[in-house]
């Protein structure tokens, strides 16, 4: 005789009376279900309580900006050359800082973008990381191309995903 | 009471039913949103006025704004028909549907019932044979495949449940010995409801009733992940809205008859023994009756997400093979008590 193993698949011929006429196997479900109704909600009310995303997060793509105001990229282009949706777009320029090069124009097309996050990891400098920031709505496509002004971000404010980088990447 | 009077307080009954019936279906639709969401651990519409209570007018005021769409192979006048017949069945089985006992205001005597006519449950039984023609039409017309796929499913179950539905109700009126809806209400007095004197009638019946409303288990004719929405796939605006009111006016219906056929109707057990004034008795009992309809209406939300839908030859099978034979043993035991308790 074949083993009884407890994976073996049941068949309706397996089942026993009791679960043959359904019915209390029918409230077993109900009662489920009806436990499930007082459980706490997940729901989280969006525009009253925001979600707060940890560093692993991956949102817009931003510019690190040193706290003496630079930008750390260097215009390199590399972001630009990995973008899979041609996203980026970046002009060189020189400087007399120490870098000698900095982005005289960069600018990223929010509508072409997919938060795959490759720019921030093909980046030398760690010049561009994903943030945290999530709501991006815009009303005409001239919006949705954020240049230096809306890219630039303080390096104090992206400490968490510079951290989580450091330590994964 | 003179024939004009008569006509009067018909006529104050039927738009009193038929107004309530509106407001209830609109609250039914947001009720199933809100058990829905409880359900899957959401909170469900909370947005449009307090606590989302908005909801169903809001949710009614963009279908009137949509436009109304007919496919080009459409029949255009059985597809206009379609949503009418679903409404008129929906709306005009409330008639004779018993709220109450009798009303004492002054000298008059004001019966909770629209029409008491001495046929009710076949007038009921009767008019949601016709809803399945809404059904069927619908998907016919429609000129869409899955509109007729919906149809034809609707068809075929309904007519197999209709069966055991006829059946089951043959046990109630074996001991009522009446086909009046008051007449079966009183012939439940104290606990001598029908569920409890034929549990195996209930249940065929309430299986049935799911299946007669089409809803899950049993709504493969909507079916919306194979069927994108069955019978009603190729509606739009007010022509879809007629559909989703019938569809919750019948749950709201089948809760109804359900709790007047086995639940005792508008009775509450030993009440009479309380010794309360005639009018508080009676508006107690009313409120019996709204009780019983509220739990078998969240019985129907409730069972929807508990239960997965059937296959299509499963729910054949339930209703030829379990169903009707399960109708036919309540029948032979109904027999038997009136034999042996001549009740």
């Amino acid at each position: 005789m074949e083993m009884e193993t407890p994976t073996k698949r049941r068949r309706i011929k397996d089942l026993n009376f009791w679960e043959k006429i359904y019915v209390p196997e029918i409230i077993k479900g109900l009662a489920l279900t009806l436990r499930t109704m007082f459980k706490p909600k997940f729901t989280m009310e969006y525009p009253e309580v925001k979600f707060e995303p940890t560093g692993s997060y991956r949102g817009r793509p931003v510019l690190v900006q040193e706290e003496n105001g630079v930008e750390r990229c260097v215009a390199c282009g590399l972001c630009s050359r990995v973008c899979p949706a041609l996203a980026i777009e970046v002009q060189a320029a020189e400087t007399e800082l120490e870098k000698e090069r900095y982005p005289v124009k960069f600018e990223i097309n929010m509508l072409r973008c997919i938060f795959c996050g490759f720019c921030e990891e093909v980046c030398p400098e760690e010049a561009i990381v994903m943030s945290k920031d999530y709501e991006m709505a815009f009303t005409n496509r001239e919006d949705a191309i954020y240049g230096k002004d809306k890219l630039l971000i303080p390096v104090g404010e992206l400490q968490d995903r510079i951290d989580f980088l450091r330590q994964y990447k | 009471m003179s024939i004009l009077e008569i006509v009067i307080v018909t006529l104050i009954k039927v738009v009193v039913v038929v107004g309530t019936m509106l407001v209830a279906v609109a609250y039914l639709v947001y009720f199933e949103r809100k058990v829905s969401a409880w359900a899957q651990n959401r909170i469900g519409p909370n947005r449009v006025g307090w606590k989302g209570t908005l909801q169903p007018f809001a949710d009614l005021f963009k279908l009137v704004l949509k436009e109304d769409i007919v496919p080009d192979n459409a029949d255009r006048k059985i597809h206009a028909l379609a949503p009418v017949i679903a409404l008129l069945v929906a709306l005009s089985t409330y008639a004779v549907i018993p709220f109450g006992p009798d009303l004492q205001i002054g000298d008059y005597n004001i019966s909770l019932i629209v029409a008491d006519v001495n046929i009710g449950v076949l007038f009921i039984l009767a008019l949601t044979s016709l809803g399945v023609y809404a059904l069927t039409l619908a998907g016919w017309s429609s000129g869409s495949k899955y509109s007729l796929l919906g149809g034809i499913r609707s068809s075929a179950q309904m007519i197999s449940y209709e069966v055991s539905m006829g059946f089951s109700v043959a046990g109630v009126l074996l001991l009522s010995e009446s086909l009046r809806p008051v007449a079966i209400v009183e012939s439940q007095s104290g606990w001598m409801w029908n569920a409890i004197v034929q549990p195996i009638g209930f249940i065929t019946f309430l299986v049935s009733a799911f299946a007669e409303t089409n809803r899950l288990p049993f709504d493969l004719p909507e079916a919306e992940p194979e069927l994108v929405g069955g019978f009603h796939t190729e509606y739009s605006s007010m022509k879809f809205a007629g559909f989703f009111l019938a569809e919750y006016a019948n749950m709201i219906m089948a809760s109804a008859f359900i709790a007047t056929l086995y639940l005792g109707g508008w009775q509450i057990p030993y009440i009479e023994k309380l010794g309360l004034s005639p009018i508080l008795e009676t508006l107690l009992c009313f409120g019996g009756f709204l009780l019983k309809m509220a739990a078998l209406l969240f019985f129907f939300l409730w069972v929807r997400w508990s239960l997965p839908r059937f296959r299509y030859d499963q729910l054949m099978n339930l209703g030829w093979k379990v169903m009707f034979p399960l109708s036919l043993i309540n029948i032979i035991w109904v027999a038997a008590l009136i034999m042996i308790f001549g009740m």
